[in-house]
């Protein structure tokens, strides 16, 4: 039997990247998935493939939330996953040069749009119809853990995460809520976003091996190696977890590689 | 089946949380050996090859790594599970329990990757490598009074852990270690620590005080070994081949507060 049998999962940032793996990896442990994006069409594309729900939506759009809830509701009639993936660094800079506007528009998208998808998530899980249930799992990132210092307000949202995580953790089970949130923090992952700033940069060969080079594993991660953590987390096998703070990095946050 | 064909070592696996890995990863297709200072009370499942061990022994080790070697050429994966509690006011722990501890939790899981490298550097066949799942503490996190010596050497485990990690890594080599920190689990080891408990006047009964473990953590109940034992299926299977040197917490929420 498949692992996610008869799970509804909601995913943002699913036309790209790590979003578009897990949705696809989801859908093959056969869960029903809804995902979203800005970029219709990927979204399209993506759904007529693998057989998924593409809604348009921006995370920052505080009111489509509303109409995202209303066709869970209506067309799947409960929420088992929600996966709180979009994100950017888009623009980001140091502390000296951020300006407000990029900082407002980044913890917007990044930690705001967090925030909303897991109040949503959380609202109906609730009213799962064999009671509140489900498990909400935060794309973070090691820089949570070893901040950038050219990207502060990348770094500051994904830090952010973590409290986000484990004060909604605290509050579902202090409310007797079988809702479980948990945060992952990916390492370098070999995105096309990543693939793109190699294939751009004046020594390819070179971008690489620094990508390569982050993590004592001398690799990058695979989309689908993240999307295998959001499974686990997603599924039965994971039901004891709550509020907790996943490394997936390569050993990256483990310690210092030496001489 | 999600370890299919590989080969694998549960310390401490005649009970409590070993047993559960152990039959978890045999379910999922993995040749399992377990080794025990105890010997089976009763019948052992068929897919479990028992040896009698002492985790602290480094003789007994390199009889292990030895068996291993002739009937499976390789390890796939080591679980170094086996450990014991050290409960008392850290100024009344005398220093042969807190030696104890030390040596079962902290020694054992030292011999055993170090007797075990050579077989585990062998299980190339798989993307991830072979993989290495120390079973450490959320108490490796938070402190809990009276538990002093059970907290420094879970915390040991985990720095261990990442050691390991960073070193394989460096060096190329294809073995990968994380830990697991569960909460309270429904295990005999705990179940005999809260019946001392019980003994010295603290409660009236054992159920008494799971009952007050269980309020006490954020999800209202303990886990059971078998949710323990998923965690560890998936750090020893492949779908977890980027996750090196990390800490998965099981603890219903325990210090997430």
């Amino acid at each position: 039997m498949s692992r996610l049998e008869n799970k509804v999962a909601f995913i943002t940032g699913g036309t790209s990247g790590i979003g578009k793996a897990t949705v696809y990896r989801l859908i093959s442990e056969g869960a029903k998935v809804l995902f979203t994006g800005r970029n219709d069409a990927a979204g399209k594309a993506i759904a007529k493939e693998t057989g998924s729900h593409f809604i348009h939506h921006d995370v920052t759009d505080s009111k489509g939330y509303e109409k995202i809830s209303e066709i869970v509701k209506t067309q799947y009639e409960r929420l088992d996953i929600a996966f709180a993936n979009a994100g950017t660094e888009m623009g980001d800079t140091d502390i000296e040069n951020i300006n407000i506007e990029v900082w407002n528009k980044l913890v917007a998208i990044n930690l705001t749009g967090a925030m909303l998808t897991t109040q949503m998530a959380v609202r109906l899980m609730r009213k799962n119809p064999d009671g509140p249930n489900g498990s909400i799992i935060l794309n973070s990132s090691m820089n949570a853990h070893i901040p950038l210092g050219n990207f502060v307000t990348y770094s500051t949202t994904k830090g952010a995460h973590i409290a986000l995580a484990k004060s909604t953790a605290v509050h579902c089970a202090g409310q007797g809520l079988k809702v479980r949130c948990n945060v992952i923090h990916p390492g370098v992952v070999e995105t096309e976003m990543i693939k793109g700033v190699i294939a751009g940069a004046p020594d390819s060969d070179a971008a690489r091996a620094m990508f390569e080079g982050m993590a004592p594993m001398k690799r990058m991660a695979h989309v689908n190696e993240i999307a295998g953590l959001v499974v686990y987390l997603g599924s039965d096998e994971a039901a004891f977890i709550s509020g907790a703070s996943y490394n997936i990095d390569g050993a990256t946050t483990a310690g210092m590689m030496g001489v | 089946m999600r370890c299919a064909g590989t080969t694998a070592l549960v310390t401490g696996g005649l009970k409590g949380i070993g047993l559960a890995i152990a039959n978890r990863l045999a379910d999922e297709g993995s040749t399992v050996y377990i080794t025990d200072v105890d010997k089976p009370s009763e019948a052992l499942s068929l897919n479990l090859n028992y040896i009698n061990a002492d985790v602290t022994n480094e003789s007994d080790w390199k009889r292990v790594a030895q068996k291993i070697a002739d009937e499976r050429d390789s390890l796939d994966i080591l679980v170094n599970n086996a450990g014991v509690d050290c409960v008392g006011p850290v100024q009344e722990t005398s220093l042969i329990n807190w030696r104890r501890v030390m040596s079962i939790n902290v020694d054992g899981a030292f011999l055993g990757v170090k007797h075990c490298y050579n077989i585990l550097s062998k299980a190339r066949e798989r993307k991830g490598g072979a993989s290495i799942v120390n079973i450490s503490s959320m108490l490796s996190k938070v402190g809990y009074i009276d538990t002093s010596g059970y907290n420094a050497s879970k915390g040991a485990i985990s720095s261990f852990t990442k050691a390991i990690a960073i070193e394989f890594a460096s060096k190329n080599v294809s073995i990968r270690a994380n830990s697991v920190h569960p909460g309270f689990v429904h295990t005999p080891l705990l179940q005999q620590g809260m019946q001392n408990l019980v003994n010295d006047g603290v409660a009236d009964s054992v159920e008494v005080l799971f009952s007050t473990l269980a309020e006490m953590t954020p999800i209202g109940r303990m886990a059971e070994p078998n949710e323990i034992a998923n965690a560890v299926l998936f750090l020893a299977s492949d779908e977890s081949s980027y996750m090196v040197g990390s800490e998965l917490v099981i603890d219903g929420g325990w210090t997430a507060r």
